[in-house]
Formats: structure tokens, sequence, C-alpha cells
């Protein structure tokens, strides 16, 4: 895992996009998309179904590139580097942006696996170096109490939210600095919920994330920055408490006041 | 879809508002008829009718905190509910100083002696037409009628120094009429307050319209 390379962010930007234009086939998903997501904050992508914010999110370590007909036009760098650049090591990064998403999914094995699966990935098989990776994710992950007893059992035996930061620690296990969250909590109850939203604020000490959230109240509890999605435009961005209490466009006020949407 | 219920919700409170405004007014009205005709059973009226402006602003209150508790407004919403919050306070004091006025005239048996002085009258016609204003701001989002308002409370305060002036030269005149002149000195000075408080509303009303917070000593 060594010699995988981290981006180097400057000026404290992690994510800059600059006129990015995504298209499904002819489905104009993402139109001349502009915005900067700073290094170790928490941003918050909002908008109503289909407003293109998780397509963005999917942009950002290039799962869309699984998807057919997907096009993208522009630049996404992640520290200064053009992720979209011929030239782009996938592997790195993916190692480096990693993502959570909606629904928990624990691979069906057993917890220790479960975060020991990436590291060995790229080539980690010392015992005693797994050993520590796995108990350094799941303290990371707030939850090492809770499972170092049962690092044997199967991870498909652990609740919903229990399976969800233990997805997290499996994200983490590979040190990412940024890492995706697609709705982390819109399956989870709201004491599993309140978990993870506490984590989210932990680990921002250490990496980035952007989430997306149709939560708004969760959106205005975690985030830093909120940047408004609506039929694939960003429509805005700036300081959550700002956006949630001071929008700028009355489509943002609309969309958060629950005028539409 | 738009959300009914929360919509719905902000309209009564804005109709809430209006409400206890029009008790408010009427509450300032009824009692300087009261102390200009020395009417007592008016005067009684207006003390007995506050609990109806108390009671309007707890209903307010309540809805207001409902509205926070199962809707959590942002934005706008946000800064009209928080301000509805804070000023139902100010317009709860409002019918306080009404009432306050009304136990004077309820009092003013003794002096045997209905006189006022001009300053009063023009003060109380001021405070009515701030406090009217200023809800009219609130439910109309009217910024400029808002910072109209809190301009007024200076010509209110430069009626509540003539009353003085003039309240010293009648005592000065005629020495017997020091008590009711000391009782036209507080009706004075409560509707100089209501001035004061009328401004506070215009100032919510500025934060909830602008999302800023003035203070009109610092101006805007």
């Amino acid at each position: 895992m060594k010699q995988i390379e981290k981006f180097s962010f400057e000026r404290g930007v992690a994510i800059d996009v600059r006129e990015m234009t995504l298209y499904y086939g002819d489905f104009h998903a993402l139109k001349n998309v502009n915005m900067t997501m700073p290094e170790r904050q928490i941003t918050a992508l909002i908008g109503p179904s289909g407003c293109g914010k998780s397509t963005l999110l999917k942009s950002l370590n290039r799962m869309n590139d699984l998807v057919e007909g997907c096009r993208v036009e522009g630049v996404i760098q992640i520290g200064g580097e053009n992720i979209y650049a011929r030239e782009i090591n996938l592997a790195r990064l993916r190692k480096n942006v990693g993502m959570v998403f909606q629904r928990p999914n624990p691979f069906a094995m057993s917890v220790y696996d479960n975060i020991a699966y990436g590291p060995r990935t790229f080539g980690i098989k010392k015992k005693s170096e797994l050993d520590g990776i796995v108990e350094t994710s799941l303290k990371s992950a707030a939850m090492w109490e809770e499972l170092k007893d049962r690092l044997n059992k199967s991870a498909l035996g652990l609740s919903g939210g229990q399976q969800q930061r233990l997805c997290i620690a499996r994200a983490l296990a590979v040190e990412p600095q940024i890492l995706l969250m697609d709705e982390p909590t819109s399956a989870l109850d709201p004491i599993s919920t309140g978990k993870i939203e506490e984590l989210c604020t932990e680990l921002k000490k250490q990496i980035t994330v952007i989430m997306v959230t149709h939560n708004m109240q969760q959106a205005t509890r975690v985030s830093d920055k909120t940047a408004f999605f609506l039929l694939g435009e960003m429509v805005e961005m700036g300081d959550t408490e700002r956006i949630f209490s001071m929008p700028k466009d009355k489509r943002t006020e609309d969309y958060i006041t629950g005028r539409f949407g | 879809m738009a959300r009914t219920v929360y919509l719905n919700a902000l309209k009564e409170l804005k109709e809430g508002i209006l409400e206890m405004g029009e008790h408010i007014k009427t509450a300032i009205g009824r009692t300087i008829n009261a102390l200009k005709k020395d009417d007592l059973i008016l005067a009684q009226a207006v003390i007995n009718d506050d609990n109806v402006i108390d009671d309007k602003e707890k209903e307010i209150e309540n809805l207001c905190l409902k509205l926070l508790l199962t809707q959590q407004p942002v934005a706008s919403d946000m800064r009209k509910v928080s301000s509805a919050l804070k000023m139902i306070t100010d317009m709860e004091r409002i019918g306080d100083f009404a009432a306050d006025i009304a136990e004077i005239v309820t009092r003013g048996g003794r002096t045997g002696t209905s006189y006022t002085v001009p300053f009063i009258d023009a003060m109380s016609v001021a405070v009515i037409k701030m406090v009217d204003e200023s809800i009219l701001a609130f439910t109309d989002d009217n910024l400029e009628l808002a910072q109209k308002v809190c301009r007024a409370d200076d010509e209110v305060d430069e009626l509540f120094n003539g009353a003085k002036e003039a309240l010293l030269d009648c005592i000065r005149n005629d020495e017997k009429f020091a008590e009711r002149a000391l009782d036209l000195m507080m009706v004075s000075k409560y509707l100089e307050r209501i001035g004061d408080h009328a401004t506070n509303i215009a100032e919510w009303v500025i934060f909830s319209v602008s999302g800023v917070h003035v203070s009109t000593e610092k101006g805007f």
C-alpha cells in the first residue's frame, strides 16, 4: 500500500471542478458545474432527486466510468491532477477517494476480512500489519470496543447501523484522503444516524468528506459547505450556515424551505 | 409537493400577529380615550382585556415552538418564526403599558381633574401609528416601512421631552396640579416606552426580511 502515491492538496483545496458537463447518452445530467471542495471539511450536496448530485459524487472517483454512454467534459482536479486525464491511475484514484453507499454493503465474510480486504488487495499480507490496520480502522469508525471480540463473526450478522459503520471502517482501511458518502444514513435509525454524523465530524480532522444527503437537518448539523443542485446545475454553494439562513438564490430558498421538490 | 400543513401554520402565525397587533392598538386607543374623558369603566375594560393580549402571546409562542419542533424552518422562514417569537414579547409589554395607563386613570378620581396636555395626545397618535406600521411591515415583509418605524421613534422622544416641559410649567403655575402632573408624566413615559417596543418590533422585522439584526441606536 505504501507505493500508492497520495494526492497533494494545495491551499486547502481538495477537489476543484471546472466547467464540468456530464451526459448519460443523450441525457444532459450535469451542466457546466464549477465548484471547489475544501480539504478536511465536510461538503454536503443537496437537491431534489435526479438533480445530478449523486452523479457528481460518483464522478469524483470515476465510478461513472462503469455506466454505459457516460461522457464527461471539463475538468475535475484532485490535488491539482485532472482525474479524467488519460494517464491517471484508477487504482490510485479509488484508493485515495473512497466511497460509502446508501445501503450498507458488507462482504459476506468476517468483520476482520471485510476490513482487511482492501489492504490485502494492495499487497499487505503480514498478519501483524493487517491486525493493526483492522484495529485502527475500527477505532477510527468508533466501533473497536463493540467489535473487538467479534472480529471473526460474519459481518452480515451486524445491525444495519453497525454494517454501515463497518463499511466506513472498510473504506478507511486503505487510508483514503477523501471519502464520498452517498446518503449514508438514509436506511438507518436515528441512533445509528447520530453515530455516523458524529463519526463524520471526527473523520474530517483527517480526511475530506463529500456527502450527498436528502436530510436538510443533517446537512446543517454536519457539513461545513453546502452545494445545492437543480436539474443538473449547481445553483449555489457556500458556508452551510449561510446557505440555510440566507440563501442567495430563490431556487435554493424554495427548495430548502420545502416550497417545491 | 408543497408542504401544505407547514405553509398553513406560517399563515396562521402571520394572522395571529396581525390579531395581537389589533388588540394592542385598540388597548392604546381606549386607554388614552379613558384618560381624556376620565372614563373609569373604559379604563377598567382595558385592564381586564390585557388578559386577552397575554393569552394571545402564549398562543403565538406555542405555535412558534410547534413550528420549530415539527417543521424545522430554515432561511427566511426560520427568521420569520424567530422574529415572531421575539416580537410577541414586545407586543405583550405594550399591552401592559396600556393597562398601566388605565390604572392611572382608575386612580385619577383623587386629583379631580381630567386635564391632559396636547403632547400626550400627539404621542398616543404617533405610537399607535408605529405599532400599526411595524405589524404591517412584518406581515408584508416590508423593509422600508420597518425602517420608517425606527426613525419615527425620534419624533416620539421629542414629544416626550415636550410633554415633560409642559408638565413642569403646569406645576410651576399651579402647585395643586402637581399630583395630576406626576400621573401624566407617568403616562408620557409609558407612551414613550411603547414607542421603544414598537421600534424593537420593527428591528425584528428588519432581521426577518434582511437577515441582519440592527440596533436603531447604531443606525442602519
